[in-house]
This record gives structure tokens, C-alpha cells and sequence, in this order.
């Protein structure tokens, strides 16, 4: 890991590629949740595990960078994750509702 | 030494927990792991000198958008889902074989792109002088002020079309 010369250069703790693999990891582990679950709740939890990825990514970089913008970035990511996760729930109570199941399988009105 | 050993422990516990996220058939239990996940990421946002974000991390995530999850896991009769067998082993071999191809090139990025961007001038004496949580607002206040209250116009909108989605009949 030679060309993250962010991390070497200034920090004697843990480096910058440490967060950002496991910003990477956290990432794929929601991606991999989204692909082969079929309940829309855990989906959704699998968005707001990649959403954190990115968040610590960005978090990552402010401390690294001195620069405050990731974090504020931050603070408008977590708002915009509140209010899909607010919207998202709702659609799956009327999903809930009409169809009886959170099965993705099973909401295929809109599929062909 | 503290640090690494620290960082070591949330890393190892948020990877855990977030395998175990999207590994859990009840999911009440995805949930309470998302929730560890979460707390554990908290504490890296502490290590990384971001102690507004952690709190918010805690008060919001945690908080917030967590109960609402679990609210609507409970309100939900999900009993008979949870018996459901998944009969798409294709759909998850696959799933887990293009996760490990994404880590891949994530991982080649890492290894090819030369990381470098302008310092700015926060250095982490002058923020922990001031004040991490005085740092972040004076700038949402001046430098982001109309993003700020452009977030202020999404939680509205969020809040009428929960409501207007989740009513029975308008």
C-alpha cells in the first residue's frame, strides 16, 4: 500500500487504507445483502449498511485531509438516510397491506 | 498502541456484525445487529477525532432510524415469512461471487490511484481547541447554510409522504 502516501506521511496511528478497506469491506458486506436477500426490510438495512460505509469513508478522509467537509457531508447523508428510511418504511406498510407479504419475489406487478 | 488496538477490536466487531446483518433469518435479529454495527462504527468516528458525528451516529442511526425499523418489523405480522425457504441458491452463490468481484476492484483502486488532495486547514490541534461540535456547526451555518435548509425541506416532504403513503385512505 505504498500510493496512500496520505496516510504515511503525517499520521504514526492507524492509516488512512485501514478505514478505507474497512469502508470497503462494510460496503460489500450491504451490497451482498441487497443481491441475495429477499425480505425488503433486511434490503433496506442493507442500503443503511452501505450508506455507513460511505459515511466512514468520508470521515475517514476529513480526519486525513484536515478538512470538516466529509463530516458535514456526513450530517447530510445521515438526514437524507432518515428520511428514505421514513419513506421506504411507509411503502412497505402499503406494500404490506395490499400484497400481505414483504416478499420482494412476490411485488412483481411492475416486473414485465 | 491504544489506537490500532482499539480500531482492531470495532473493525473486527462492525464486520461481524454486519455479516451477521444480512446472514439472520428473523429479522428482529438483523436489526439488533445493525444496531452493534452502528455503535461499533461510532467508536470509530470517535478514534477518528469526529465526536459531533459519533453522537449523531448514536442519536440519529441508532435512535432514530433503527426504533423505526423496528417498529414497523413489529408491526408487521412477519411469522409466516420467517418459514419461507429460500429456494434461490443460484441467486445467493452469485450474489456472494459478484460481492467478492466488487472487494476486488475496490481493492485494485486502492492499489492503482495515487491518493492526494489539498490539505485544508483544520488540523487536529485547532478543531479539538475549538471544539469539534463548534467547528461543524459554524460552518453548516455559514458555508452550508443553504444546504442546510434545503435538508430542513426534505425532512418535510419525508414526513407528508410517510404519512400520506402509510394512511389507510386519504
Amino acid at each position: 500500500m505504498t500510493s496512500l502516501m496520505i496516510s504515511s506521511v503525517m499520521y504514526q496511528g492507524v492509516s488512512l487504507s485501514s478505514y478505507l478497506v474497512l469502508s470497503a469491506i462494510l460496503f460489500t458486506v450491504g451490497v451482498v445483502g441487497f443481491m441475495i436477500r429477499r425480505n425488503i426490510i433486511v434490503i433496506f438495512m442493507s442500503i443503511e449498511l452501505m450508506l455507513n460505509a460511505a459515511n466512514l469513508a468520508f470521515v475517514a478522509f476529513s480526519r486525513f485531509l484536515n478538512s470538516m467537509d466529509g463530516q458535514i457531508f456526513v450530517f447530510f447523508v445521515m438526514s437524507v438516510a432518515a428520511a428514505e428510511a421514513a419513506v421506504g418504511l411507509a411503502i412497505v406498510i402499503a406494500v404490506y397491506r395490499t400484497k400481505d407479504t414483504v416478499n420482494a419475489d412476490e411485488v412483481n406487478l411492475m416486473k414485465w | 498502541m491504544a489506537e490500532t488496538v482499539l480500531f482492531t477490536v470495532l473493525a473486527v466487531v462492525t464486520v461481524i456484525t454486519a455479516v451477521l446483518v444480512i446472514v439472520q433469518r428473523n429479522p428482529v435479529s438483523s436489526a439488533i445487529f445493525l444496531i452493534m454495527t452502528l455503535f461499533s462504527l461510532a467508536g470509530i468516528y470517535l478514534l477518528l477525532n469526529a465526536q459531533f458525528i459519533a453522537v449523531i451516529q448514536v442519536l440519529v442511526y441508532a435512535g432514530a432510524i433503527m426504533v423505526l425499523f423496528l417498529f414497523v418489523i413489529m408491526l408487521l405480522n412477519l411469522e409466516k415469512e420467517k418459514k419461507i425457504i429460500t429456494r434461490h441458491r443460484l441467486q445467493k452463490v452469485l450474489g456472494v461471487f459478484l460481492g467478492v468481484i466488487l472487494l476486488a476492484q475496490i481493492g485494485m483502486i486502492f492499489n492503482s490511484v495515487f491518493l492526494e488532495g489539498t490539505r485544508g486547514k483544520f488540523t487536529p490541534e485547532q478543531v479539538t481547541a475549538v471544539g469539534n461540535t463548534q467547528v461543524v456547526a459554524r460552518l453548516l451555518f455559514t458555508d452550508y447554510l443553504l444546504p442546510f435548509e434545503i435538508t430542513s425541506i426534505l425532512l418535510l416532504v419525508a414526513i407528508i409522504a410517510a404519512i400520506v403513503l402509510a394512511k389507510r385512505q386519504i
